[in-house]
């Protein structure tokens, strides 16, 4: 028993990702070829190359024929992912770990979400039959109580508090002003951020990640062959995914501070690449910034901030994208918004972006530093599913 | 029609009974009254329109409660306040009356008997549709035999700036019938009479929003006569004068009529007690029920109670208070919930009463349940049955297989919480809260009967049973946690 990870063996040879947004003039189809063409275009090769396709929804569709349709697939396999709001990464894990096992030579993970055709505010859950007791909060509000907890904790008052978490929101807006596929391309002052109109407990408006439409894909092949279809590979270092069994909300030490599954799919996934000062080894980080206080414990999960410090870093610009380790350098969901099936796919294309050098100047990430991670939750505080991946441009 | 000639319909005595049942005393095991959180202040109605309104508040049932979670209220009360704290009594059967079913067809009772965890053999039935179902269940069940719980609710409103806003008030009452040898008896029943006529009072077609009555004085020619004639007709079943009586509590939504009946008893007007008008409102079926429980909470031993019902006829049953009145402390008394009210808005109560349409959250409103999971985890939903685990500690929801523990009357303690300003809720925002039990246990819930700025961590709370949302006909019930009245917040 033991988790090996697929280090270096598979690698990303091709990307596309759509311009996230209110996409009223597009249907999921629309989005899924525009992100599967610059894909394919990146690749070098078309759609009857790949042998297997992952496809990533968590309620705009149902089956691989949702995918299959739009890009006329012949007889291809297409399996249907949903994994909360983890879809999109855990479809490119099933497509990475298929070429890693030999089954394919070529697999394709696509990511897509139709948001805004709901007609409603924020996410919604498919709803499953059920007895009719779960809880109905949002996941704004669920999310909302990490902010008095980490405060209560570790001392930071509530001035102190509304001050850090629109840090974190006035950073991802300054980093989306300066990509043109973001929802949100404006830099917003924090006293706006902070004073934005209420939506639970502490959290405004401008504390919550967009609502969008979007689609993200990438294309994986055995590391070997990965030069033949481009100069500049990505290459997997790890893939990390926890579900959590929800035990965390009838757990009366469970503080609301820290997110356990995140804190053990990073430890497994730094395991995986070889990773032991992640502050220090990792170029850039792309992470699940649902809410701004969501960002802030990741830091911490995530190894980047000692427990109770990320709130200093936040404040000492760390995270900034001159700092010493840039986080959400595209945007993040504050500037994206949340096509569930596709935020997780999103977060690999700045990776891939980056470590191909690729990225705008006026956000480019300079250095020597050759690796990236993405972490991508589902959930909520005490009960959430947790993707940890880590990529790199050299292998070995 | 008329009644046949004859043969005078003279009340039932117990003593007809003893000589079935020979050594029974029939009478009170167990009484409750509930009245909701909430109080408009009638004022505030004219205030608005111009019209209606009045002097004093009236009792207002939360948005997420109904007749039957009303009901499950009372009766949990009267289950708590045994006659001596001395364990629950049994209950060989459920009765619920009210006037405002949130199901026909369906039984109403169903749920309260899932609530309170009754035995599976305890049989639980609806008295539906009439005001007058509430005092006739309580009648039908001391002239019968077993232990009896009678649960009697109403919610009572009309049309804005009506008589019926102001007057009406909601509430519920639960009454536990039974022998002597059910548990030491808070009052003997002594007997009871009741007149009855066909004449057009006060009707209401299924389905509409709002009573309509005849003009008073028709009706209070009626019930004149009526009621004298069960008042001399109980009195006899009784065997008592009219000067034996100690206290009167006459009730009926006929308000003239049951002021003008209360002066033709021959029984000094001090003996007449407080109708709750002015402070609870007329809670309609419920009321006969509350008002006793009332009284009984302040009847010395040995007082003899005569509980006056005027309602399409005169029901009159007369009771005598025991020893235990004074040893008995009530779970929470009439006169503590009446005075622990809070204040609603007016537009908010409207809302409530669907008589106002509020712009909702733009958030899907919620799916209806599904029977079939609703059924298989009906200690849950409906009993708040959690389970234990390896170490003893409460888990909510319960694990299968785990032993079960019920957690419905335990306290709890806010560790933290946050108003949720966007998910669908029939009144935003939510106030939704991570709770610990005294004992063990923590569920995250959604609070009720609170104001979102006064919630504070480490505040005192207990479940209450709530019709959380209302899909496809099908009404979603299930607990909430509400502030315990009386805890001083923040300790």
């Amino acid at each position: 028993m033991g988790s090996h990870g697929i280090k270096d063996r598979v690698a990303i040879v091709g990307m596309g990702c759509t311009r996230f947004g209110e996409r009223f003039d597009c249907g999921l189809d629309d989005l899924i070829i525009e992100a599967a063409t610059q894909t394919y275009e990146h690749a070098g090769i078309d759609r009857d190359d790949v042998d297997a396709y992952w496809f990533g929804t968590a309620q705009s569709g149902m089956s691989g024929i949702t995918l299959a349709r739009p890009l006329g697939l012949q007889d291809k396999p297409v399996t249907r992912v949903e994994n909360f709001c983890a879809t999109g990464s855990e479809a490119l894990r099933q497509a990475a770990y298929a070429v890693a096992s030999g089954a394919y030579d070529v697999a394709m993970a696509v990511g897509a979400e139709k948001v805004k055709d709901s007609g409603y505010a924020g996410l919604n859950a498919f709803p499953v039959p059920s007895d009719g007791t779960g809880r109905t909060l949002t996941a704004a509000a669920m999310f909302s109580m990490v902010a008095p907890a980490y405060g209560e904790r570790y001392g930071v008052d509530e001035a102190a508090m509304r001050e850090v978490l629109a840090r974190i929101a006035w950073k991802n807006h300054y980093n989306g002003a300066r990509n043109p596929l973001a929802q949100f391309r404006k830099e917003l002052t924090t006293e706006r951020i902070a004073g934005s109109p209420p939506v639970a407990g502490l959290l405004g408006v401008l504390d919550c990640a967009g609502v969008a439409d979007g689609a993200a894909a990438a294309i994986v092949v055995r590391a070997e062959d990965a030069r033949r279809y481009t100069d500049r590979p990505v290459f997997v270092k790890a893939l990390s995914f926890v579900a959590g069994n929800g035990s965390g909300l009838g757990d009366p030490d469970y503080d609301y501070t820290h997110f356990p599954e995140v804190a053990v799919s990073a430890r497994d996934a730094y395991a995986q690449a070889g990773i032991t000062d992640p502050r220090a080894e990792l170029a850039m980080a792309e992470v699940h910034d649902c809410f701004t206080p969501t960002e802030l414990v990741l830091m911490e999960d995530l190894g980047f901030s000692a427990r109770g410090k990320a709130w200093e870093d936040v404040l000492a610009g760390v995270f900034d994208l001159d700092g010493a380790l840039p986080v959400n350098p595209d945007g993040g969901l504050k500037s994206f918004g949340h096509p569930v099936g596709a935020s997780g796919l999103r977060m690999f294309y700045e990776c891939w972006l980056q470590l191909r050098g690729e990225a705008p100047p006026e956000r480019r990430i300079v250095g020597e530093r050759s690796l990236a991670l993405t972490h991508n939750l589902g959930g909520y505080p005490g009960e959430m599913v947790s993707f940890v991946g880590i990529v790199g441009n050299q292998p070995g | 029609m008329t009644a046949a000639p004859g043969r005078p319909r003279a009340g039932l005595g117990p003593a007809d009974w003893r000589n079935l049942d020979s050594a029974a005393v029939r009478g009170i095991v167990s009484a409750a009254g509930y009245i909701p959180f909430r109080r408009l202040a009638r004022a505030d109605i004219r205030a608005t329109f111009g019209a209606g309104g009045g002097a004093g508040t009236r009792s207002v049932a939360s948005y997420d409660q109904d007749t039957t979670t009303l009901g499950v209220e009372a009766a949990r009360l009267v289950r708590r306040g045994g006659s001596d704290g001395g364990g629950v009594p049994a209950v060989d059967a459920l009765w619920f009356a009210t006037a405002n079913p949130a199901y026909l067809d369906k039984t109403n009772a169903a749920a309260i008997h899932a609530a309170l965890r009754l035995d599976t053999a305890t049989p639980a039935f609806d008295f539906g549709g009439a005001l007058r179902s509430g005092i006739g269940a309580l009648r039908a069940a001391l002239d019968g035999r077993g232990a009896t719980l009678v649960v009697s609710s109403d919610m009572r409103t009309g049309l804005p700036t009506s008589p019926d806003e102001s007057a009406g008030g909601d509430g519920a009452a639960a009454i536990l019938v039974g022998d002597d040898s059910d548990g030491p008896l808070l009052a003997e029943y002594l007997g009871a009479a009741s007149a009855t006529e066909e004449f057009i009072d006060r009707w209401r077609t299924p389905g509409a929003l709002r009573s309509k009555a005849w003009e008073e004085r028709f009706g209070e020619t009626k019930y004149g006569p009526l009621g004298e004639r069960a008042w001399r007709e109980a009195l006899a079943a009784a065997g008592i004068e009219a000067g034996d009586v100690e206290s009167v509590v006459a009730t009926g939504l006929h308000a003239r009529a049951t002021r003008a009946l209360a002066r033709m008893l021959g029984v000094d007007a001090t003996r007449v007690v407080d109708d709750l008008a002015t402070t609870v409102g007329n809670t309609g079926t419920a009321h006969a029920g509350l008002l006793l429980a009332s009284a009984l909470e302040l009847a010395t031993p040995g007082q003899v109670i005569a509980l006056v019902g005027l309602a399409d006829g005169v029901d009159v049953l007369i009771f005598r208070a025991t020893d235990a009145v004074v040893r008995r402390v009530p779970a929470r008394s009439v006169q503590s919930q009446i005075d622990e009210g809070a204040p609603v808005a007016y537009g908010t109560f409207l809302s409530w009463r669907q008589m106002v349409e509020l712009e909702p959250p733009r958030r899907p409103e919620p799916a209806r349940v599904s029977a079939a999971a609703a059924g298989r985890s009906e200690d849950w939903k409906f009993g708040f049955v959690g389970s234990l685990d390896e170490h003893g500690t409460p888990q909510l929801p319960p694990v299968p297989g785990a032993r079960r523990v019920p957690m419905a009357d335990a306290p709890a303690t806010i560790v933290t919480f946050t108003v949720d300003r966007l998910a669908y809720s029939p009144s935003p925002p939510i106030v939704f809260a991570v709770v610990d039990f005294d004992g063990g246990g923590r569920f995250p819930v959604e609070l009720t009967d609170v104001d979102a700025e006064k919630v504070a961590i480490g505040d005192r709370v207990e479940m209450t049973f709530r019709r959380l949302s209302t899909a496809d006909g099908i009404h979603n019930y299930f607990w909430k946690a509400r502030p315990i009245p009386g805890a001083s917040e923040g300790e």
